[in-house]
């Protein structure tokens, strides 16, 4: 009888045989994969294929058109696709500066002196107390409006929180006994740094990264929906977000709804990848 | 050239860079912000005006995101895992993802065109004398931009207050409450509430700089006259004195936040009153 229940469960088990961890890493493989895909597209899809036609303005979302047209007649699906991969470039280039920034602010603030904590801490303080948009507005314009305003501007503002997070696990760490004995055996800190510390940051790196990703995006699209990002002739979420505010008293409400979804999609697969990685990477974090 | 000299002199163009900050920084401290470019009025002025503008718009956004939020936290948070607690969350997570741009644009795309309900933008209808709005027709103004901002924390105060009262029920004390039969509401009124209402109340104020960011973005969908679309006209005029205003406007308002913050957790719980007479 018991043979024969267990038996059962194992047939059970067996139709889908993926444990809680193997589910986590699948659901981290498709969600990459569509973000690349939507990346790749992007790259594939050439001006040709978004010039304007005419006869098709102002079209309804149809299944040839399934984001319908704007009122240049370009398809909004390609444009959107178009400016997504945009929006995800500028992402990952102005998150992954923002992480390395907050690497280093976060490690040096903890290992060095104390008058240099004492600053660093000052400065995350001062950077958290301007509202984001204001000083993204501020760098921006400091730098000249387009691409590269957008992408210092992210990236300096964005490392705050994961420097701070930084900071305090490193002072963790250095209480540990290991490091002790290392410096009894003579190491020096910078010796102890690289190759005790550093090692250990690894896995909040790279979830500060991903987690930073949907935080740089969304403040990208937003900056260029002010104005001050992307110019209008490139394709960007915000571009045609801010385009389609002009059309809104006509009732063309496909022009902002599905860019502006898609743009909500893509952040929320973001945010799930980090979540996911989060799972594989620290094992604390996977019984919540 | 000789007139381009000329403005550059009377704008102070022609020193270099440092020395012009300093010149500012100077001003600043004896309180006098400089000129606005594009209103051709002093700075001061100008934020002060928006300001009050803006505030309305502010105030209504974080009480109606503070009153949602933590009702909708506390709603996750007493059923804790069953199905309101699940479809909640995720609406919340979802709404953490969505841009404040977007969904000005689709509030005014269904309220405002497909139903009528609600004005196109602006603070007061158009064509009428500034004497002769009624209170009515401004908050008639007010809904939607409000509406629109308070969605951009309400999912944080939710969450957060969630996490605070699942602590609060997974506790001893409303085990052996539950076990003496008390019912799900009155052990939330009883022993949640007062635990999680702090931590909320901190937040609320912690999340000033949220909000003024967001009433940057709110105000101009909706063309509102306020600071936040005051700040990306300054941005896009070039005006930087006002930029620079309304920058160092905005981190005093968000530290005036924090403070009140504090000082609300200090009235408020013991027993960080005791442990600052203590001295510790």
């Amino acid at each position: 009888m018991e043979s024969k229940n267990a038996e059962n469960t194992g047939k059970k088990a067996g139709i889908l045989r993926i444990n809680r961890r193997t589910g986590t890493i699948i659901t981290f493989i498709i969600i990459a994969a569509v973000l690349v895909s939507i990346y790749l597209a992007g790259i594939f899809i050439n001006e040709e294929m978004i010039r304007a036609d005419f006869s098709q303005k102002g079209l309804k979302p149809s299944w040839e058109h399934p984001f319908g047209t704007d009122m240049l007649g370009r398809d909004m699906l390609l444009r959107t696709i178009k400016g997504m991969s945009t929006s995800i470039i500028v992402g990952t280039v102005a998150s992954s500066v923002s992480a390395v920034i907050a690497l280093f602010v976060g490690v040096v603030a903890a290992t060095g002196s104390a008058g240099l904590d004492h600053f660093i801490n000052w400065l995350i303080d001062l950077v958290m107390g301007i509202p984001h948009t204001v000083l993204l507005i501020l760098i921006a314009f400091a730098c000249g409006k387009g691409l590269k305003g957008v992408l210092i501007g992210v990236a300096v503002t964005h490392w705050t929180g994961l420097a701070r997070l930084i900071r305090s696990e490193v002072l963790q760490i250095r209480s540990q006994q290991y490091i002790e004995v290392s410096r009894k055996l003579g190491y020096d800190s910078r010796w102890i740094t690289v190759n005790h510390i550093l090692p250990h940051m690894i896995p909040q790196f790279l979830i500060g990264l991903i987690l930073m990703f949907p935080h740089a995006i969304m403040h990208e699209s937003s900056l260029t929906f002010l104005g001050f990002g992307l110019s209008p002739e490139q394709p960007a979420v915000g571009i045609i977000l801010s385009e389609s505010m002009k059309y809104l008293s006509t009732g063309m409400w496909w022009l902002a709804f599905f860019p502006g979804l898609t743009l909500a999609v893509i952040v929320l697969l973001f945010d799930r990848l980090g979540e996911n990685l989060k799972k594989l990477v620290d094992p604390y974090s996977a019984h919540e | 050239m000789e007139q381009r000299a000329k403005i550059a002199e009377y704008w102070g163009l022609d020193k270099p860079a440092t020395e012009r900050f300093f010149i500012w920084l100077r001003s600043i401290l004896h309180g006098d912000f400089g000129t606005s470019l594009i209103y051709r009025r002093p700075v001061l002025d100008i934020i002060k005006e928006k300001f009050v503008t803006s505030l309305a718009l502010m105030i209504t956004a974080w009480l109606f995101s503070g009153i949602l939020g933590f009702g909708i936290g506390c709603i996750m948070g007493t059923f804790n895992g069953k199905w309101p607690d699940r479809i909640l969350k995720k609406i919340c997570l979802t709404m953490c993802a969505i841009p404040t741009f977007w969904i000005g644009i689709v509030f005014l795309m269904f309220f405002s065109v497909k139903l009528g309900w609600f004005p196109m933008g602006m603070s007061v209808p158009k064509g009428v004398p500034s004497e002769q709005v009624t209170i009515w027709q401004r908050i008639h103004h007010l809904i939607l931009p409000a509406l629109t901002l308070s969605f951009l924390s309400f999912a944080n105060v939710a969450l957060h207050t969630r996490e605070k009262l699942v602590d609060v029920m997974e506790s001893e004390y409303v085990l052996f409450a539950k076990a003496s039969g008390e019912s799900r509401f009155s052990i939330w009124k009883r022993h949640g509430l007062r635990n999680v209402l702090l931590p909320a109340v901190t937040m609320q104020f912690g999340s000033f700089s949220e909000l003024f960011g967001g009433s940057v973005l709110a105000e101009n969908v909706f063309s509102y006259p306020g600071l936040g679309s005051a700040a990306s006209a300054a941005g896009m005029g070039s005006d930087f004195p006002l930029l620079l205003g309304i920058t160092l406007f905005s981190a005093v308002f968000v530290f005036t936040g924090n403070l009140l913050a504090n000082i609300i957790y200090g009235i408020a719980d013991p027993q960080i009153r005791e442990g600052y007479e203590h001295g510790e």
